[in-house]
């Protein structure tokens, strides 16, 4: 019993993580388009930021999340306007826009990466915050985890009601559903587009300082994060934030179950549950 | 294409050209020291997984991460039969199976269209690359495999002749009535199905056909590295890197994904040896102007340049 309770909040705690990882990600393809592969290096700069403060200047992580979030939401929002804006106007169709789109982001992974490398060198790097053990129902878990699961929940909230109340959030919706028609009706289309990758950087980065306080950090990171933030946004649906928490729970505990079983098999079960999803249920689990 | 005059001192002009260049590859290995011969080598690997991607990737649209897949296939056949066969039996071997796991792929896949194929391909190879390297690490206890070498030389000339192989069939099915199926496809692919072309058969065969010659290079190049593992086999970069070549070279000239590949090559080695520390930096920018100022590749510049000089109308085909 203590073992399966074990597995569950194991698994909860890391599906926050995921969760967070993956709504930024939705949010730049569900909306700005852009299937941004660079995304796991926002996280990745998040990460190594929070991480120099840290031990630098001594500045307590949770402080660092208001310092790394807008830090990367500028460079995201430049780079929509400069990069994807031009090739969004020069693409011929949506979809030669999503292809061209990816590739820049490609080329941005290299980019983001060799820069964190000469800054901050190849090795993995970590710090210990909040260390303890904290006991739940019988089971021991870092105090250091649980904190990132409600900061993420939290944020996740947070961009939810967003979305949900403010007039910004309603041109968002919009632009997600036709970019094209919310253009006309006087929604400032660029600016939109931009907060919107800027927001998923914003997320990204949220996601690294959180990510840091638990895990160690190295510059090559990111992919991994990308990936599974592209299986849970698959599992949860494109462009649902409900759906990439639900996804994201549920890959936590997919994974926690398959690493009781067999430790090496976690990142292998993700790519199946992905491949089997693409080809049963493309649209995701909350999708249309 | 238009049959005219002016067509034909084309063929004329090209024929010799393209003559002149493999009287020059055929001859290279006795003039050139070992560095150049297997840089060569290098560059032919990148050249055919370049090929072979813009044959199926080209025209339907399709952009596929699967390459790495096809071409760790290929490395690993060579390195667990590489002892017991001779090596041109392997390399067909290894072609074979990339070829049935193209097979497989595409008939699953193909349906999927767009980004949910890119991620599909891209998921595909990551997949490959974990479960092989789990494997060895819990079931067979040990990471990465020895190949028997052949020799530089050996490698350069079956590297040659798979290339002669792979442009003479690219250049036949652009020629074809599959060249024009995967075209329209391309164009709009429900037009195509409804004009006749049986849209599904056509693009998992030439999927396949693409993944065959990969599968070939994995092959031969595993005779040269000696040593493989998983990462090195299976690496993720293989797959970015013949897209951004073929869109560095153009797409829709024969001609651009092999000049594509070739400079970007080269430039990779010269980088990689000069600036270890800034390489995949420069890479990136590069990539990224390429994709925000050349579009149509540097055969769209050539053509550009053509058309200024002697100011005639050149078509595309």
């Amino acid at each position: 019993m203590i073992k399966i309770l074990d597995i569950v909040i194991a698994g909860l705690l890391m599906g926050g993580i995921y969760a967070l990882v993956a709504v930024g990600l939705s949010l730049q393809y569900g909306v700005a388009r852009v299937l941004n592969v660079a995304h796991g290096e926002f996280i990745m700069l998040g990460a190594f930021i929070t991480w120099s403060l840290y031990t630098l200047a001594g500045i307590n992580p949770l402080v660092s999340l208001v310092i790394c979030g807008p830090t990367v939401f500028i460079i995201g929002f430049i780079l929509y306007r400069t990069v994807f804006t031009r090739l969004r106007t020069m693409s011929a169709s949506p979809a030669a826009f999503e292809g061209n789109s990816m590739l820049a982001c490609f080329s941005l992974l290299f980019i983001i990466q060799n820069v964190a490398i000469l800054i901050w060198g190849a090795e993995l790097k970590g710090y210990s915050y909040l260390p303890f053990a904290v006991n739940i129902a019988g089971a021991k878990f870092a105090a250091n985890r649980l904190v990132t699961l409600g900061f993420a929940l939290a944020i996740g909230v947070i961009f939810y009601l967003f979305l949900a109340r403010t007039r910004l959030g309603k041109a968002i919706r919009a632009a997600a559903q036709d970019a094209g028609t919310a253009g006309l009706v006087g929604v400032n289309i660029n600016h939109v587009l931009a907060l919107c990758f800027g927001f998923g950087a914003l997320m990204a980065g949220l996601a690294g300082t959180l990510l840091s306080m638990s895990y160690e950090i190295q510059p090559a990171m990111g992919l991994e994060y990308t990936v599974i933030a592209l299986v849970v946004i698959v599992l949860g649906g494109l462009g649902s934030i409900p759906g990439s928490f639900i996804g994201g729970f549920i890959l936590g505990l997919v994974g926690s179950i398959v690493i009781y079983i067999e430790p090496g098999l976690a990142l292998v079960a993700y790519y199946v549950i992905f491949i089997v999803l693409l080809l049963v249920k493309p649209q995701g689990i909350l999708g249309k | 294409m238009d049959m005219s005059a002016l067509t034909s001192r084309k063929f004329v002009v090209s024929g010799l050209l393209i003559l002149i260049l493999f009287a020059f590859l055929v001859t290279l290995p006795l003039s050139f020291p070992g560095y150049t011969i297997v840089l060569f080598s290098t560059i032919f690997m990148y050249v055919i997984l370049t090929l072979g991607w813009v044959m199926f990737s080209g025209p339907t649209g399709y952009i596929s991460l699967a390459t790495a897949a096809f071409f760790g296939v290929g490395v690993y056949t060579s390195a667990i039969i590489g002892i017991a066969l001779p090596l041109p039996l392997v390399i067909a071997i290894g072609g074979a199976a990339s070829f049935c796991l193209a097979l497989l792929v595409g008939a699953l896949t193909l349906r999927l269209r767009g980004t949910y194929f890119i991620m599909f391909t891209f998921g595909l190879v990551e997949l490959i690359l974990h479960f092989v390297l789990w494997w060895e690490v819990t079931i067979t206890g040990t990471t990465g495999r020895m190949v028997p070498t052949v020799g530089n030389t050996t490698v350069y000339y079956l590297m040659l002749i798979l290339f002669v192989f792979l442009l003479l069939t690219a250049y036949l099915i652009k020629r074809s009535r599959r060249g024009l199926a995967l075209q329209s496809i391309g164009e709009y692919e429900d037009a195509a199905a409804h004009t006749g072309v049986n849209v599904t058969m056509v693009k998992v065969t030439t999927f396949a056909i693409s993944a065959f010659f990969m599968g070939a290079a994995g092959a031969i190049m595993a005779t040269r590295w000696t040593y493989i593992d998983p990462k090195i086999a299976f690496n993720p970069l293989l797959s970015f890197m013949p897209v951004v070549m073929a869109i560095f070279g153009g797409m829709g000239q024969l001609y651009g994904p092999v000049i594509g590949a070739a400079l970007l090559t080269y430039l990779e080695q010269f980088l990689i040896t000069r600036f270890p520390y800034y390489y995949m930096l420069i890479f990136g920018i590069i990539m990224l102007v390429v994709i925000l100022y050349l579009p149509e590749g540097l055969a769209g510049l050539i053509q550009k340049l053509w058309q200024r000089t002697f100011g005639r109308k050149h078509e595309v085909t």
